[in-house]
């Protein structure tokens, strides 16, 4: 197999993306420090959260699938919950570029899309860069996020009270840092700010993970932010 | 909360969810190879991707269980934002969240 991080010039990613890559490796790894710890002060074995972090390898509906039913909520509305906030995978995968590959390697290219490889693989230029980022990241945080989970359990079967080390507010500062940078297009801020701010005003009365697809009803403020914009 | 989860049906449910999961993951790969999407779309995707992301921020910041979580958590997620801001390392962006977070619950602090 070809090397995964070398151009057709044999030229390899450069310095700082590495770097990049592997500090938000290290980052995911410690905020599935957190995810750990809390599963396992929720009640559930230490191997859950670390077999579930390689299966479903999406962090923010495994958060929530381990607090519904921490909340005594039942197993059918943690899955619903689940499967309703990894639904912006579907609009992940129309948007983030040809990288996959094909076959048994385009299933596992699948399995690594989140967040984080989306968001590297958007930011490069080049194709051969693109994929090379992809995948680095990818597999990089298939390792790192179980491997976290698992030491999670480790510190949550020792400390009982891990709010205390503040690790819930981990990874809400991962995506906002990885959104970050989107928004400094003013009409794309404007338009974020809003549709955050309707997500916000319906989580008190909706399932959790609806109030983040409701979201998308911002979306038309888009192209009249872009044209407010282009007039001025 | 230490009582022991019911594991059959919660598994079940894990082994449902990374199997749908993974069915969402294939599927927009899969319809982009069927039609092509003209560069305007492409856009619109892009954006509502930033438009996800921001408000999964917004709400896992503030919120839990569909109330506020009180001001230790988005004040933690806020110095860490200050910190991404300013260019730091990933890793020191998270680092300082929970720090912040931490230390103003040591304070008394929700």
């Amino acid at each position: 197999m070809r090397s995964l991080w070398r151009t057709p010039k044999g030229r390899t990613l450069e310095g700082p993306l590495l770097r990049d890559i592997a500090l938000v490796c290290l980052a995911v790894g410690v905020v599935g420090l957190s995810y750990g710890a809390v599963a396992v002060t929720s009640g559930f074995a230490w191997w859950f959260p670390v077999l579930m972090g390689v299966l479903v390898l999406a962090a923010s509906s495994e958060f929530l699938f381990v607090g519904i039913i921490a909340a005594g909520g039942s197993p059918i509305a943690a899955l619903l919950a689940g499967l309703l906030v990894n639904a912006r995978h579907l609009p992940f995968g129309l948007a983030v570029p040809d990288v996959l590959g094909r076959g048994r390697r385009g299933a596992l290219g699948a399995h690594l899309m989140n967040d984080e490889t989306v968001v590297f693989a958007l930011a490069q230029d080049e194709p051969e860069r693109k994929r090379a980022a992809y995948w680095l990241c990818g597999l990089g945080i298939l390792v790192c996020w179980p491997v976290g989970a698992a030491l999670g359990a480790l510190l949550g079967s020792v400390v009982r009270d891990t709010g205390a080390l503040g690790l819930d507010a981990m990874f809400p500062a991962v995506i906002l840092a990885l959104t970050l940078p989107a928004l400094k297009d003013r009409p794309l801020r404007r338009t974020a700010l809003s549709g955050a701010a309707l997500a916000l005003t319906v989580t008190p009365f909706l399932p959790a993970g609806l109030p983040v697809l409701l979201a998308l009803a911002a979306l038309p403020l888009f192209a009249a932010e872009t044209k407010k914009e282009a007039r001025q | 909360m230490s009582a022991a989860v019911p594991l059959p049906p919660t598994l079940a449910a894990m082994l449902a969810l990374a199997a749908g999961t993974f069915l969402l993951r294939l599927s927009g790969p899969a319809l982009r190879a069927r039609i092509t999407l003209p560069e305007r779309a492409g856009k619109l995707l892009e954006v509502s991707a930033v438009l996800l992301l921001a408000a999964l921020a917004a709400t896992s910041a503030l919120t839990e269980d569909h109330v506020f979580t009180g001001p230790a958590r988005p004040l933690g997620v806020l110095t860490g934002g200050v910190f991404a801001w300013r260019r730091a390392p990933f890793l020191v962006v998270v680092l300082a969240a929970a720090g912040t977070t931490a230390l103003l619950r040591l304070a008394g602090v929700r």
